[in-house]
């Protein structure tokens, strides 16, 4: 699993961290979401893929 | 609103006698029979009512899709909202890029490690309210002791805006929020909050604080980034939205778990996680926001079968979506261990929700607390006779007499 993300589209609503913070963070200036981990392992999938789903923006892609 | 049917059902917020907590029955049976419907506005104008959750999630994150009210069709609560609609022009209101340009201003302020670090005062302002409605009840009014002050109390301490001043703010915003208020009544509330919050704003360019309107003060106002006006709807927005759903969740969540003593059981003898999942599951099962995301399509939008056309108003009713079996399973049934996370009682799309995180840090805070503190709480008047707030922008409770 390859993470990126759009930083235009972040409105820093904070759900990709509430549900992967060990993959996922925001900028203390502006809340805008950090990638802490693009090739994350096998037992974060789950959640990742959730973040993506939640992701109100529709941000972060998933390859 | 460009066009007119005398077919479409009025848009109302009334529940079905004791069902508080469910959507309006008029609604009923949408999201399987009709999830794309027509209803009749407040001033004629009739509006797409969007019910399923795919659906709203579709339209609220299309840029096809504006959130300005400043367009003719735009599908407005009622006659107050609609004159004082200048002084909504604040990023909720905003289409990109413009929006997110705006929202940028304020999301560094409400990050989840800002909202964390919040915890251990907000537990202190927890305890002290708890601590005062211990001495002078039973009975007490939730409302006005526990439920209004608790995010009054944090949302003046993050914006910083003097709490002395509640009887003033909360009265104004009291006006705002309610769909019957006169257009005289909302303007002179609105006006009041926008004069009072700029002369704040501008107090704190020569005098900053540690809060959020002294960065917005002397980042933007001193700097020529924004004008006072900006300012002003801005923190009117923020202060208004801070203390109102917080307020309201809380006080009709309790309600609504009183109602449910299992449930509450769980709440009160949870863990943190537990407690977490089951602010997320009262937030789908109550959706507060009950009038629905308003918003104006910009082109002809192919959805659910139905072509929205260029400038029709769309409501996208999330206590529809959030009672949607295609995502919720017995979505009518208040489950605290269900995962709930989907739910759109914050909205979706780049407009979602801004203050949602420090909402679920009072939230995950406030329910355990009160249940701990008093053990034996239960309505102190039959559900009957409680006051809801059907007429409110947001649901829940005028009031909510309990004893212990």
């Amino acid at each position: 699993m390859r993470v990126s993300v759009e930083t235009d589209k972040c409105c820093g609503a904070g759900q990709c961290v509430l549900v992967a913070p060990e993959v996922f963070d925001q900028r203390d200036e502006d809340g805008v979401v950090i990638v802490l981990d693009e090739a994350p392992p096998a037992e974060v999938h789950a959640s990742v893929t959730e973040a993506a789903q939640l992701c109100p923006a529709a941000a972060i892609a998933l390859s | 609103m460009t066009q007119t049917s005398a077919a479409a059902p009025a848009w109302t917020t009334r529940r079905a006698t004791g069902c508080p907590f469910d959507p309006p029955p008029a609604r009923s049976g949408l999201l399987g029979r009709e999830p794309i419907s027509r209803v009749t506005l407040w001033n004629g104008g009739t509006a797409w009512l969007v019910a399923r959750h795919a659906d709203q999630v579709a339209l609220l994150r299309d840029e096809r899709v504006s959130a300005d009210n400043r367009r003719p069709s735009y599908p407005s609560l009622s006659a107050a909202s609609e004159a004082t609609r200048a002084h909504n022009r604040a990023f909720i209101t905003m289409d990109e890029p413009e929006h997110n340009e705006q929202r940028r201003k304020f999301t560094g302020d409400f990050t989840i490690k800002r909202m964390e670090a919040l915890r251990p005062r907000i537990q202190e302002i927890i305890d002290e309210l708890l601590d005062a409605m211990e001495e002078s009840g039973p009975p007490a009014d939730l409302v006005t002791s526990f439920a209004l002050p608790l995010p009054s109390l944090v949302i003046c301490e993050l914006l910083g805006v003097p709490y002395e001043d509640h009887a003033f703010f909360q009265r104004a915003s009291a006006y705002l929020v309610d769909t019957r208020s006169t257009v005289e009544d909302a303007l002179t509330a609105s006006t009041e909050l926008v004069e009072y919050l700029g002369d704040l704003v501008e107090r704190k360019v020569s005098a900053p604080g540690d809060d959020l309107l002294s960065r917005l003060a002397t980042g933007y106002l001193a700097t020529g980034l924004s004008t006072r006006e900006e300012c002003a709807n801005e923190a009117r927005l923020l202060l208004v939205a801070g203390h109102e759903t917080t307020a309201n969740m809380i006080a009709l969540g309790t309600c609504a778990l009183l109602q449910h003593p299992e449930q509450l059981a769980a709440v009160r003898d949870g863990d943190p996680r537990l407690v977490a999942g089951a602010v997320e599951e009262l937030l789908r099962y109550l959706t507060i926001t009950h009038m629905g995301r308003r918003r104006v399509a910009l082109a002809d939008i192919e959805i659910g079968g139905t072509t929205i056309r260029a400038g029709d108003a769309v409501i996208c009713a999330g206590d529809l979506a959030n009672r949607d079996p295609e995502v919720f399973e017995d979505p009518d049934e208040l489950r605290v261990d269900r995962q709930a996370r989907r739910h759109l009682a914050f909205g979706s799309g780049p407009h979602q929700c801004l203050g949602q995180n420090l909402a679920r840090v009072e939230l995950q805070l406030a329910y355990p607390a009160l249940l701990r503190r008093f053990p034996g709480l239960r309505l102190d008047r039959p559900l009957t006779e409680i006051p809801f707030r059907t007429d409110m922008a947001v649901y829940g409770v005028h009031e909510l007499p309990v004893t212990w």
